[in-house]
């Protein structure tokens, strides 16, 4: 076997370091080393796959999961999956999770004082379609406050966990919603220099989505890494042996 | 057309609540051919405190050194027992324990023969994007050859090199510490 084909590596500043200070719990668990830079291998361009058999078509929908409806603002997620080559990216697992539309997540862990709903879980899963959409049906989450600083909230989000074709192109990121005041003040939206790419976890509202009398829309696209056209050349030693 | 990764973003300290459906920690079926190991740690700070809010993810090729994925077009067996997949959240003490198989040798660079590991992601509260390293074995003679381990620096290989516990060569010890002078290797592979 040759050499692989790996797949890109990101651009300078569109994603973030790992040490941001403004966010404190990087602080302890930020590698102080630099980052040990490796060619992909067969390991990195195979990964996991979870096809149609693992997934719950109901799951897409997370205010159908009880008995009576959620309270909060309807809302549809919608979007495309794509590489960086603006492929898209078929059959590929994406899962979520959020807060109620009181800004309380179903977790031992959160002891916010804001109501638990009786008729909201907050997590679900979809499949891409073979065009890489994908289309979820939830609440509008609420924003909470968090222990970071004085009179800290995180905006309003929704978390998406992407494995995408291989080991390389796993994602975990945020999406925020259009015009939250409090997007400007997260650190954790902040920990990213480049402000375009920043501002790429911003979903648009989307009249196109939008169910009249029902859901407000919005989009938001997720661009995983994309394979490379030719192989990694390994850098030569010194004297260019 | 050229488009920019989506910025990576923290799991934050309530990914359980979203992840949990697919945690796995006995990645090995039935009728699965190989060693079976239990490799068992902890996630630590650079305080030495346990991460509790940790999650690992496991990607590994089955013992004859296959990938269950249609890339690898190596003329191997699959086991259908077998998908080389794990995620494993640690507990409240920051520890994480898994079952699997040791894989046999994949291919590196030039076609070369890697020495026999398991790769990681890690995730936490705090980790604004994941952090990748690698798992090895003791004992195994094709370390001292393997490319990827030859990148490290001599004195940091050992972090990314399972213990036997007991002189048992199937119940492993591997940590994970995030941050400080014993810090883990990690590996920039992208994202």
């Amino acid at each position: 076997m040759t050499n692989i084909a790996g797949y890109r590596r990101p651009h300078p500043d569109t994603q973030p370091n790992h040490l941001h200070p403004p966010y404190v719990s990087s602080i302890k668990r930020a590698p102080t080393k630099p980052l040990v830079c490796m060619p992909h291998t067969l390991t990195e361009v195979t990964g996991p796959s979870f096809g149609s058999k693992s997934v719950d078509v109901k799951a897409c929908d997370l205010t159908r999961q009880h008995s009576g409806e959620p309270l909060g603002e309807r809302i549809i997620v919608s979007g495309r999956v794509l590489d960086e080559n603006g492929r898209p990216v078929p059959h590929t697992l994406v899962e979520v999770w959020q807060a109620n539309a009181a800004g309380r997540y179903v977790h031992k862990v959160d002891q916010h004082n804001a109501p638990l709903d009786p008729n909201f879980i907050g997590c679900g899963h979809i499949l891409t379609d073979s065009e890489g959409r994908y289309r979820m049906v939830s609440i509008r989450p609420g924003a909470y406050p968090w222990g970071n600083h004085f009179n800290a909230w995180r905006p309003a989000h929704i978390h998406f966990s992407l494995f995408g074709p291989v080991f390389s192109t796993r994602l975990v990121t945020q999406m925020y919603f259009p015009g939250d005041p409090l997007i400007p003040f997260d650190p954790i939206f902040n920990c990213t220099a480049d402000e375009k790419a920043r501002n790429r976890l911003i979903s648009l509202f989307d009249w196109d989505s939008t169910i009249p009398g029902n859901a407000l829309g919005y989009r938001f696209d997720i661009i995983l890494a994309g394979r490379e056209a030719t192989p990694w050349e390994e850098p030569r030693s010194n004297g260019g042996k | 057309m050229s488009l920019e990764t989506t910025t990576s973003q923290t799991v934050g300290p309530y990914f359980a609540l979203g992840l949990t459906r697919l945690n796995k920690s006995n990645l090995v079926g039935p009728g699965v051919s190989g060693e079976q190991v239990t490799i068992t740690g902890r996630v630590i700070d650079g305080e030495g405190k346990p991460v509790p809010d940790a999650m690992l993810e496991i990607w590994q090729a089955n013992s004859h050194g296959k990938y269950s994925h249609p890339e690898d077009t190596q003329d191997k067996p699959l086991e259908p027992g077998f998908q080389g997949y794990g995620r494993i959240p640690a507990d409240a003490d920051g520890k994480f324990s898994f079952i699997t198989i040791k894989p046999g040798p994949v291919p590196g660079p030039d076609g070369r023969p890697q020495a026999p590991h398991i790769a990681v992601s890690v995730f936490a509260r705090g980790l604004m994007r994941r952090l990748v390293t690698r798992i090895y074995f003791p004992d195994e003679a094709a370390n001292a050859g393997d490319f990827v381990l030859n990148l490290v620096e001599p004195a940091r290989r050992g972090t990314l090199i399972a213990k036997k516990t007991g002189g048992h060569s199937d119940t492993l010890e591997w940590n994970v510490i995030l941050h400080g002078a014993d810090e883990t290797a990690f590996f920039d592979i992208g994202l």
